[in-house]
């Protein structure tokens, strides 16, 4: 056997948590793509960067922030103890919320370019056509931006699956619960099983470099089709 | 009846539109001028694409637009066809033609005026159903747009230069199916084109536009007659008449046009008898006699009367704009010959034609 037990663990909950992120970043990331493809508003700028803010910001800074919100004392966390849900760092659903956050550009960009690169004009003839705005996105928007929100799927889950300091400061280390895979890695190497980490790390490179290899081979069918 | 009653304001950097006009209810519209006189911007306004801040629109007796009311454009039963021909790159042919029917059951198209089997046999596309648009011909995906819009059965037709993106074979391809649609149709069309020969075969009622203006508007015949300010359908100033085929001369292979009570002997292209045509008469190609001539190689000579004159380009010229039964022609003379024959308002002359293009 390759891979304990342990590891088998941390990949499903990886797995399952970038999944979920995902699926949930398609719902919340498509509007807001979209939004920002197409308004005038003054408030695209400042809204453009808060989304893009992830991208630069040290993990550790946004899981701060995020911990603090979520804690009892957080505006989250007031939210979700009045709804009887409980405290959400240190569970599952904590870090599906800190990384909804953490790879929302990796959902949003590629969206926000996809739908841009479609323009007005199929939106224009649609509506000649008699279709209503919103039976315009559905019929010809995202038809028409399908290759962009594939990318923006695998990336996003890819990006998920390779969060570290957002999972450290939010679920901190429980197995079954919040260890993931990169997690797991990090145990392994403190506790020097370096044969251990040298599995499960082999594991995170190869599929890294599968999904990035499925995308960039894709890709060039995508834009001649 | 006036069936569009447009009134638009609007001002953007480097650019104003200032409309008031009614445009008539049957027939093509052209709007006509060069790029930048806002003919495209007037009919993205009427389609509801472009919204001008302060503007008033009445279809038939619908507002479309004003202070109060606002129809988007997905409300209102028009079909639009586009420069590029923008069909969905993710549908087949039958599914870009679909799309207009699925959609447009919610807005005023009270019954299917137009089959879908109509459509495809009028623009020529029954063996294109199942492609995708990007394995059509340029020509081909323009025709498909067209019926796209007729899919729709719009009560009023808008078309933005669907030719221009077209090179010349591609254009003389689309143009018979253009005519088809005039003649078999009875579907208004606004029609915004720069290219001359385009409203020469297919405006009945021309709409002249410059800088966001409307310079003229009126019948295709009165107003290229007009001397107040010659419209010039490419390079020089002339008149359309439209008459039907009453006779072939098949030993000298002419035949002859009816255009009112007049005829006139042109080439002959192959029309059938009864078709209707449409001939260019330029105004360079006009010459004014006080008598009939006897010995001259010029095969229509007509009786007319002199309307009024104008001035032309060069002070040498004159323009004169003469009455032939219903119709008026234009003829260029020069200043001494119009002094000399003593043309005045009211003469009676004989006008000979020295050319005549049949479009």
């Amino acid at each position: 056997m390759l891979l304990n037990e342990a590891d088998l663990q941390s990949i499903w909950l990886t797995l399952r948590l970038a999944g979920v992120v995902t699926l949930i970043l398609f719902l919340v990331g498509t509007p807001v793509a979209w939004w920002l493809a197409r308004t005038h508003s003054r408030w695209k700028g400042p809204i453009g960067a808060m989304v893009a803010l992830p991208l630069v910001l040290p993990p550790s800074v946004l899981g701060f922030y995020l911990l603090v919100a979520m804690g009892p004392n957080g505006p989250v966390g007031q939210f979700t103890q009045a709804l009887g849900l409980g405290l959400l760092p240190f569970t599952f659903w904590g870090l599906v919320v800190a990384s909804v956050f953490y790879s929302l550009p990796f959902m949003v960009q590629p969206v926000q370019n996809a739908f841009e690169s479609i323009g007005d004009r199929p939106l224009e003839v649609a509506a000649t056509l008699g279709a209503s705005p919103l039976n315009a996105f559905f019929t010809v928007a995202l038809p028409l931006a399908a290759p962009g929100l594939l990318t923006a799927g695998i990336l996003t889950f890819a990006h998920t699956v390779g969060e570290f300091g957002v999972v450290l400061m939010i679920g901190g280390n429980i197995p079954g619960v919040t260890r993931v895979a990169s997690v797991q890695i990090y145990d392994h190497v403190d506790a020097m099983e370096y044969s251990d980490a040298h599995r499960l790390a082999a594991v995170m490179l190869v599929f890294s470099f599968l999904v990035l290899l499925v995308l960039y081979l894709w890709r060039p069918n995508a834009r001649s089709a | 009846m006036a069936l569009i009653e447009a009134r638009f304001n609007l001002d953007w950097p480097g650019f104003s539109l200032r409309v008031d006009e009614q445009f008539p209810g049957r027939g093509v519209t052209c709007l006509f001028g060069h790029s930048g006189s806002g003919k495209t911007t007037l009919l993205r306004c009427i389609a509801g694409l472009v919204r001008a801040p302060e503007g008033r629109l009445v279809f038939q007796g619908e507002t479309w637009q004003d202070n109060a009311a606002w129809v988007p454009t997905h409300r209102r039963p028009l079909g639009y066809v586009f420069q590029e021909a923008s069909l969905f790159p993710h549908l087949s042919v039958m599914g870009n033609l679909r799309y207009g029917q699925r959609h447009s059951r919610s807005r005023g198209v009270p019954e299917q005026r137009v089959s879908l089997d109509q459509v495809i046999e009028l623009l020529g596309i029954g063996h294109l159903l199942g492609r995708r648009p990007g394995r059509l011909s340029g020509g081909e995906r323009q025709r498909v747009a067209i019926a796209r819009a007729l899919a729709v059965s719009p009560r009023i037709l808008l078309m933005d230069e669907p030719l221009a993106a077209l090179d010349h074979r591609r254009k003389q391809e689309i143009l018979p199916y253009l005519e088809r649609l005039h003649d078999e149709l009875d579907i208004p069309v606004l029609y915004v084109s720069h290219a001359p020969d385009e409203v020469a075969r297919l405006a009945d009622h021309l709409v002249v536009m410059e800088q966001g203006r409307v310079l003229a508007s009126g019948p295709l015949g009165e107003t290229l007659a007009r001397l107040d300010l010659p419209i010039r359908l490419g390079e020089d100033a002339g008149v359309v008449l439209e008459g039907r085929v009453a006779e072939h001369d098949a030993r000298w292979h002419l035949m002859r046009v009816e255009c009112g009570t007049q005829s006139l002997w042109v080439r002959d292209t192959g029309a059938a008898l009864g078709h209707a045509v449409r001939l260019r008469v330029l105004a360079r190609d006009l010459s004014i006699a006080r008598e009939p001539m006897a010995g001259t190689s010029i095969l229509n000579t007509l009786p007319a009367r002199v309307l009024s004159l104008g001035d032309d380009d060069h002070p040498a010229l004159a323009l004169v704009k003469l009455q032939v039964n219903g119709s008026a022609l234009i003829a260029r003379v020069t200043r001494r010959s119009a002094d000399h024959l003593g043309l005045t308002p009211g003469l009676p002359v004989w006008v000979q034609i020295k050319a005549v293009a049949v479009l």
